[in-house]
This record gives C-alpha cells, sequence and structure tokens, in this order.
C-alpha cells in the first residue's frame, strides 16, 4: 500500500516537473498559439488589494490601475505587445512630433473619441488633466508630478492639438506621458470639483465602469462606442478582491479566476500549474522591482565608502540567484536597470562592477580588506531593519546576512512591521535596512531618482549628499540621443554601486504569471502597472 | 427592574467615553502615520509637500488636543466622520461589512450551540464513560485547533476532491439564500466547532456542578420525571456561566475573525480592522474600537437581563 502511494504522489510529481520544464522551454506557447481573437466572455481577475481612492493621478497603487485602467484612455500608452515594456504607442494621441531642440512635444488626438457620458473627448480634456498632475491646486495632491518638473506650459490651440513645452529636453518625456496612472478627464467636471474623480469613476477606455463593491470586487462591460473598432473583445471584466495568498491562489485554481496580475511565488506557480495541467500557462519576465541595501551615512562606520563597498562586495549574487529563485520572487542579476532593456549595462560590463564579479573568493578577500582598512573589526554586529513581508523581504534579507557573515561580519535582522520600518527608514532611525523600489516603467528617470542626494530625492534614506551623482542624473535626464544617456546612467551606476557604494542592488525581482490558457492577448512585461487596459485580451472559450 | 436596567444603559457611557480617550492616544503611540504610508513604499517621486498637503487635509498637523476634540465632538454626535484612507464616510464602511460579519458570527454561533449544548449535558450525564470521553476528546481538539487552520483544510478538501470552491464574493441572504450559505457554512462551521468546544467544556462542568446540588436531589427524592428535572431545574442554571461564554464569544466574532476573513476571502469586520490599523486609519480604527467594546458592552447587558430571567434572585436584589 505505501508503494503504491509512493508511486502515485511521484508520478504527480513527475507530472508536475514535466508541465514546468514545458513552459520553462516554451513560455509563451500558450500565448503564441493565438488564432483569431475570440468575441464576448467575462475575463475575472484577481486584485490582492484596494486603493485608497479613484484618482489615479493621486495614487501610486497598481491595486488602482489593474481594476480602473480598462474604464480610462491615456495619452500615450505602452505597446502592449512588447514584452520590454519600454515602446510607447499613441493611445489618444494619433501621432506626434518632436521639435530638435527636443523642448516641444505636439500631439494630435483622434478625433471622435467620446467619453463614457457621451460628451466628446478634446484637446482641452488632456490639457485639463495633466494641467492637474503638472501643476495641482493647492488643495490637491499629485502623485507623480516630480516627474514633470521640465513642463513649462500645456497648451490646446485646438480641439485636436495638444503641445508640451518644456524648460529643457526631456529624455524620459515620452514615457512620462505614456505613464499608467495619468488618466484622461473630462475637463468640465474638473473644473466643477478637483476632487471628483476620487470618489467617481468615468473615463473614455475600452471598459465603462459597472461598480465597485468595497472589499469584494469591480466591475466593467464593453464600451460599444469605445474609438478602436472591433475592440474590446470581452463583454466585460470582473476584479475580484481578494487579500489572502492562498485564496489568490486556490481562486486561479479553482478557475475562479483567470489570472492575478501582479505575481505570484515560484511555489505557487507550481502549484497551480500542477492543478490545471494544460488549462495552465505561464508567463514570466524580470520585475522592475528590486531589494536594495541602504546603508545609513550619518552612523558608523557606514560613512565610511569602504565599509559600504566591503558589503556589496561580499554578496556572490550568481549563487543567490540560483537559490533564491526556487523559493523568492527574485531571479535575475542586473544593475540600476532591469536587464534586457534598452538603457540596461550588458553582463560583461556589469561584471566589473563591485559585487557582481564572478570570483567570489577574490571580492570576498577585498571586503575584508576594505574593513579592515576602514577600522571595523571582526564579527562586527549591525542590524539590518526590513520589512515583515515575507516575500521576497525575508528570504532575500537572510541570504544577505549568511553572505554578510563570511566576511566577518554579523547583521541582526530586524523584521518589522512595514509601516515602522517606512518610518524608520525616512527618520535615519537604522544602520542597514533592505529598501524597495518599483517603478511604473523601465527608464533610468523613474528608477535612478531615488538615489540622488538627500533633500532633491524624497526617497534617498542613505542620507547623503553627492552632487557629483546629482549631475550625472541631469545629464542622463537630459540626454536626447539614446548612447550619450546610455553612458551617463552607465557612470551614474558605477559611482552609486561601486565608487561610493551609496546603495546597491540585491537581485532583481522576477515576475511570474500563472494563468488560465483561455486568456489571450495579454503579455507580461517587466512592469506590473502595464498592459491592464484589456482591449487586446480575449477569451478563448 | 427598569431600574435596573436604566442603571446599566447608565454605566455604559462612561465605559464607552475611557474606551475613546484610551484608542485615540494608544493609535498616536503606534510608529507611521497614514501620509507616510500613502506616498511612500512603491513611488519613486514622494515629496515633502504632498506629505504636508496630505497631512493639512487629515488635520494632522494641528495641535494632538485639538484633534482629539474633534474626534470627542463628532462622538457625541455620533458622526464617525470619514476614513483618512477612503475618505468615504466611516458609516458606509463599517455599514459594508456588518451583516457578513454579523450574519457569520449568528450562524457559528448557532453551530456551537448545536453541538455543545446536548454533547455538554450528555458528557455530565453519562460521567467517566466513554461518552464522556469521546465529548472531551472532541473538545479539547476543538481548543486546540486554531478556525483559521479547519478552514484551509476546509478549502483545501473542496478544492482537492470536489475542484470546487465556495463563492468568493458575498451575497446577502435575501438576495441569493443557496448562494450565501454556500460561501459562509464553511466559515460557520470552523468557527462554530472551536467556539463550541468552549462551551461544550462550560457546560459539562456546569452541569456536573448543578446535579450534585441538594435541590436536584431533592427533586428526586420527590419522585419528579428526570427529563423535567434535567431540563427545568439542572440545565436552566447551569447555563448561567454558558450564557456567559456563549454571549462573550459571539460579541469576539464580530471583529475578531481577522484569518478566517482572510483565509475564506471574506468582506468582514475583522478584516476591515486590520486593514485600518495597517493604514494608520486612526478614525476608521477608532470607530471600529468603539463599535467592538459596544457590542461587547451590549452584549453584557443582555446577559445580565437573560441571568435576572434565568435567576429569579438576581431580579430581588
Amino acid at each position: 500500500m505505501t508503494s503504491v502511494r509512493f508511486h502515485a504522489s511521484t508520478l504527480r510529481a513527475l507530472i508536475a516537473g514535466v508541465a514546468v520544464v514545458m513552459w520553462m522551454l516554451f513560455p509563451t506557447a500558450g500565448a503564441e498559439a493565438q488564432d483569431k481573437p475570440r468575441y464576448g466572455g467575462e475575463l475575472v481577475f484577481v486584485v490582492p488589494t484596494e486603493p485608497a481612492s479613484y484618482d489615479a493621478h493621486r495614487e501610486g497603487t497598481f491595486a488602482l490601475v489593474h481594476p480602473l485602467a480598462p474604464v480610462y484612455s491615456t495619452l500615450l500608452r505602452f505597446d502592449p505587445t512588447d514584452r520590454t515594456g519600454t515602446k510607447v504607442v499613441g493611445d489618444l494621441a494619433e501621432s506626434w512630433t518632436v521639435a530638435k531642440d527636443g523642448r516641444t512635444y505636439t500631439f494630435k488626438i483622434r478625433r471622435g473619441v467620446k467619453f463614457h457620458d457621451g460628451s466628446d473627448l478634446t484637446s482641452k480634456d488632456v490639457k485639463a488633466s495633466y494641467d492637474k498632475i503638472v501643476n495641482p491646486p493647492a488643495d490637491v495632491v499629485s502623485f507623480r508630478k516630480g516627474q514633470y518638473t521640465a513642463v513649462e506650459a500645456i497648451e490646446a490651440p485646438d480641439p485636436n492639438t495638444v503641445i508640451f513645452r518644456l524648460k529643457w529636453p526631456a529624455a524620459s518625456m515620452i514615457t512620462a506621458l505614456a505613464s499608467p496612472f495619468n488618466w484622461i478627464y473630462k475637463t468640465d467636471t474638473l473644473a466643477k470639483d478637483m476632487h471628483w474623480y476620487e470618489t467617481h469613476v468615468m473615463g473614455s477606455g475600452p471598459f465603462v465602469f459597472v461598480e465597485h463593491v468595497k472589499g469584494a470586487y469591480w466591475a466593467g462591460k464593453k464600451n460599444p462606442n469605445y474609438w478602436d473598432k472591433g475592440k474590446p473583445y470581452l463583454d466585460s471584466y470582473r476584479a475580484l478582491v481578494v487579500k489572502d495568498g492562498n485564496a489568490q491562489v486556490a481562486a486561479v485554481r479553482a478557475e475562479r479566476a483567470h489570472i492575478q496580475f501582479r505575481g505570484f511565488t515560484p511555489a505557487e506557480r507550481d502549484s497551480i500549474v500542477q492543478a490545471l495541467g494544460p488549462k495552465a500557462t505561464v508567463q514570466e519576465s524580470p520585475w522592475d522591482c528590486v531589494l536594495l541595501v541602504g546603508m545609513n551615512h550619518e552612523k558608523k562606520p557606514w560613512d565610511d565608502k569602504r565599509a559600504r563597498k566591503a558589503l556589496t562586495l561580499a554578496l556572490d549574487r550568481y549563487q543567490g540567484s540560483q537559490a533564491l529563485s526556487k523559493i523568492a520572487v527574485v531571479k535575475s542579476v542586473g544593475g540600476v536597470q532591469v536587464p534586457g532593456t534598452p538603457f540596461a549595462t550588458p553582463p560583461e560590463e556589469l561584471e566589473k562592477l563591485a559585487g557582481y564579479s564572478r570570483d567570489i573568493a577574490k571580492s570576498r578577500a577585498e571586503a575584508r580588506r576594505l574593513l579592515k582598512e576602514a577600522g571595523v573589526p571582526e564579527n562586527f554586529s549591525f542590524g539590518l531593519k526590513n520589512r515583515n513581508v515575507p516575500m521576497p523581504y525575508e528570504a532575500v534579507a537572510i541570504w544577505l546576512v549568511d553572505q554578510w557573515r563570511q566576511i566577518g561580519l554579523q547583521a541582526r535582522h530586524e523584521f518589522i512591521e512595514s509601516t515602522k520600518w517606512e518610518a524608520d527608514l525616512r527618520d535615519g532611525n537604522y544602520e542597514v535596512a533592505v529598501d524597495t523600489q518599483c517603478s511604473y516603467a523601465v527608464d533610468p528617470d523613474l528608477d535612478l531618482y531615488k538615489f540622488q542626494s538627500m533633500g532633491v530625492s524624497g526617497n534617498n534614506y542613505g542620507r547623503y549628499v553627492d552632487k557629483v551623482l546629482d549631475d550625472l542624473y541631469q545629464k542622463q535626464s537630459r540626454s536626447l540621443d539614446a548612447e550619450e544617456r546610455k553612458k551617463w546612467v552607465r557612470d551614474f551606476e558605477r559611482r552609486l554601486v561601486d565608487e561610493e557604494a551609496h546603495y546597491f542592488y540585491t537581485l532583481q525581482w522576477h515576475r511570474i504569471i500563472p494563468h488560465s490558457i483561455k486568456l489571450r492577448g495579454w503579455t507580461v512585461t517587466p512592469s506590473h502597472y502595464l498592459n491592464n487596459q484589456l482591449d487586446t485580451v480575449w477569451l478563448s472559450e | 427592574m427598569t431600574r435596573y436596567i436604566i442603571k446599566r444603559l447608565l454605566l455604559m457611557i462612561p465605559t464607552l467615553l475611557s474606551v475613546a480617550v484610551i484608542i485615540f492616544f494608544l493609535m498616536r503611540i503606534v510608529p507611521g502615520d497614514i501620509v507616510e504610508l500613502r506616498f511612500a513604499g512603491e513611488s519613486a517621486y514622494a515629496q515633502k509637500e504632498n506629505l504636508d498637503k496630505e497631512r493639512a487635509r487629515l488635520g494632522l498637523d494641528k495641535p494632538i488636543w485639538t484633534q482629539f476634540l474633534t474626534w470627542m465632538g463628532g462622538l457625541l454626535r455620533l458622526d464617525f466622520g470619514t476614513s483618512m484612507w477612503t475618505g468615504a464616510p466611516i458609516s458606509e464602511e463599517i455599514r459594508l461589512r456588518f451583516a457578513l460579519s454579523l450574519q457569520l458570527a449568528i450562524m457559528a454561533t448557532i453551530v456551537a450551540i448545536l453541538l455543545a449544548i446536548p454533547l455538554g449535558v450528555i458528557a455530565a450525564l453519562r460521567q467517566d464513560t466513554w461518552v464522556d470521553y469521546a465529548v472531551r476528546i472532541m473538545s479539547i481538539a476543538g481548543l486546540a485547533t486554531p478556525s483559521f487552520w479547519l478552514g484551509i483544510v476546509f478549502i483545501l478538501g473542496l478544492l482537492i476532491i470536489f475542484k470546487w470552491l465556495p463563492p468568493m464574493v458575498y451575497t446577502p441572504f435575501w438576495v441569493d439564500p443557496v448562494q450565501n450559505l454556500a460561501q459562509l457554512i464553511w466559515p460557520a462551521l470552523a468557527v462554530g466547532y472551536r467556539y463550541s468546544a468552549v462551551a461544550t467544556r462550560m457546560t459539562r462542568s456546569a452541569m456536573l456542578e448543578v446535579l450534585r446540588e441538594d435541590y436536584i436531589r431533592t427533586a428526586r427524592a420527590k419522585g419528579l420525571w428526570e427529563k423535567l428535572i434535567l431540563s427545568r431545574h439542572a440545565l436552566k442554571n447551569a447555563m448561567l456561566p454558558v450564557l456567559t461564554v456563549i454571549a462573550l464569544e459571539f460579541a469576539f466574532l464580530i471583529g475578531g475573525l481577522v484569518v478566517t476573513e482572510q483565509v475564506f476571502n471574506l468582506n468582514g469586520l475583522g478584516l476591515l480592522f486590520v486593514e485600518a490599523i495597517g493604514h494608520r486609519d486612526y478614525t476608521l480604527t477608532q470607530a471600529l474600537v468603539m463599535l467592538v467594546a459596544f457590542v461587547f458592552i451590549f452584549v453584557n447587558f443582555l446577559v445580565d437581563l437573560a441571568y435576572a430571567w434565568l435567576d429569579p434572585r438576581i431580579r430581588f436584589r
């Protein structure tokens, strides 16, 4: 009897193993085997949390983008078929031109676009929405206002033209205008009440908002007057609010939901694949989120760059990637840009930076030497402040503690509540901390902003001032030539993680999306904020 | 009796006011604030200007005494204000979840009573027999088993064996009773079982104590029918401590089923409570604490009234 049970479980494990290997070899086999889009059906997906308000201009969470992006249009968007999530295409903008000096962007707005209340969407609405984002009134919060400091004026000379005039050339302007948060609101509504969209929903996107029952679900139905004729394919969508991770897995396993767009862990992926077999497919991508190590420059010995550099030199990132990617949502070894994206440092160049060498023995010997030079004693003990979110913070921190032990440092893992962790980092109440960053798109401006000097960046928890780094940021930000910009980004990276070792990267997060094979027309990207308009998505049955 | 009721009702006021003061200041001691949480985290562009603007909007820039007086003023008018996190009226936030939490508490209590009272009585009547041992093992197992763990077992069992999962969205009973029960019966069983374990043990020990009383012996000596002795004389008296346990557990269920709600994806007050604390949503947390405090106090008041009905001696004091 025992023998039979053993064989059955072995067989199940074998089948699951084969299934996992199959999608590893052919990760998009399901997605690529797409025939003609089919109309109809309701897409059901899971959203793990809820936003505070409905106004994307004042929110920064995916919990708002996932359920409501289908209701809204943006000026530009990221190409829903681009796996790097960096190619920008028009949404409301039919076309655009950029002046030679890079300071004037002129957008032609599509004709015939209507809001869901039946009114026409014109350039006035685009201007009013961007005015709210770029120059909000005193009592209005604009979450990403800081991204648009280059904007001098926004003009709408005629109903189909919007012009952005800049104070200086901005390399990431097009990316910034494709932000999935920059929903276009109706100018008349904003004129009456700037806060209306915090509590109401009305857009011009492929789906019309039906209802949101707090803590339960969001619902939307097809917009029959959507400007892109023939789309969307779905009749409706429903976003179930499921906060518990196990319940999210159960929802996909039991086919109560087709997908959860944020991401699952490797174990959760395997559980879904094992349960659904050929009824599931998996899409994976490096994730534009990263766990960083921040060192408080106001506390000894972290005011000494030799001590800081020793911490990054101790990390065997390649071994860490192999071990941690089996249990946590981290995988790629990367620098300041997501591997495989336009501004990412090639692996052979990355290996020249401190902590990225393949020769870990040599790196650790160098780390010990630097610690000795900096006067850090053997078995020096310090606190590593971490957020009490298990995935992937806990696993990565345990790995860090072990890596540092190998150069004679004893880190005390302080696993504390998120809000306290955030407050402690902001107040400088820590020695070394696990910090984090996610961006809505892979772009140096978005990804490097944090690391500018304290006072320039609101999120620089390292508490340092580095004018050289700030200058490099500005140079890359204003370089319209991609090759030149790459050079500045590399210089910034070298100074940040190697020469000054102000902050350093652990491993890139890894986005794992197992979903129902019925779901088609959706492509994973490095950002969990993108590809949620659902206009290209369809259900095969 | 009327005087007693009025006295008890008036006593609720200072108790609730004390709770209000304690929770207000406790929340301010907890590190971190709602604005930090909203504008940091995943953001790459957290600006001090935004933080200050939001603090001013929420009134967090005002002196703590001003905040306290505003909160107390609202409380006296029974106006809990709006949630700092969502901006929605707190009454709406609670109303959305209260029906589910109340129904689940009632269902779990019914499950607990249906299990606990017969089993407790039988165990007492068959003391030290295999029946008693079986009931005791069952109740100890219930005490040792967290209801959320039992919930996970139910979910996995349903998922693996029947390839079925309870509905994930709450449907009110009057809209679709089948859907409603299909969702809530499982958590009610999981919670009710643990709840019944406490009540079973209490029923058993109370019954054992009462069955040894002189008046039971007297009733038997007078030749009264055994069933009548048990129901009218023994059980009625044994119910006093059992009622207290059941009532306190019921009050706890209104806002305390955090993990069970998570496991079954129930949109109840427990989860709202945890989220409010996690978000440092002072106004919502304070309102929820007041609600739970009121439920506890009110349920205790009802228990005291029931005591008076069950034990005539209490009425005469």
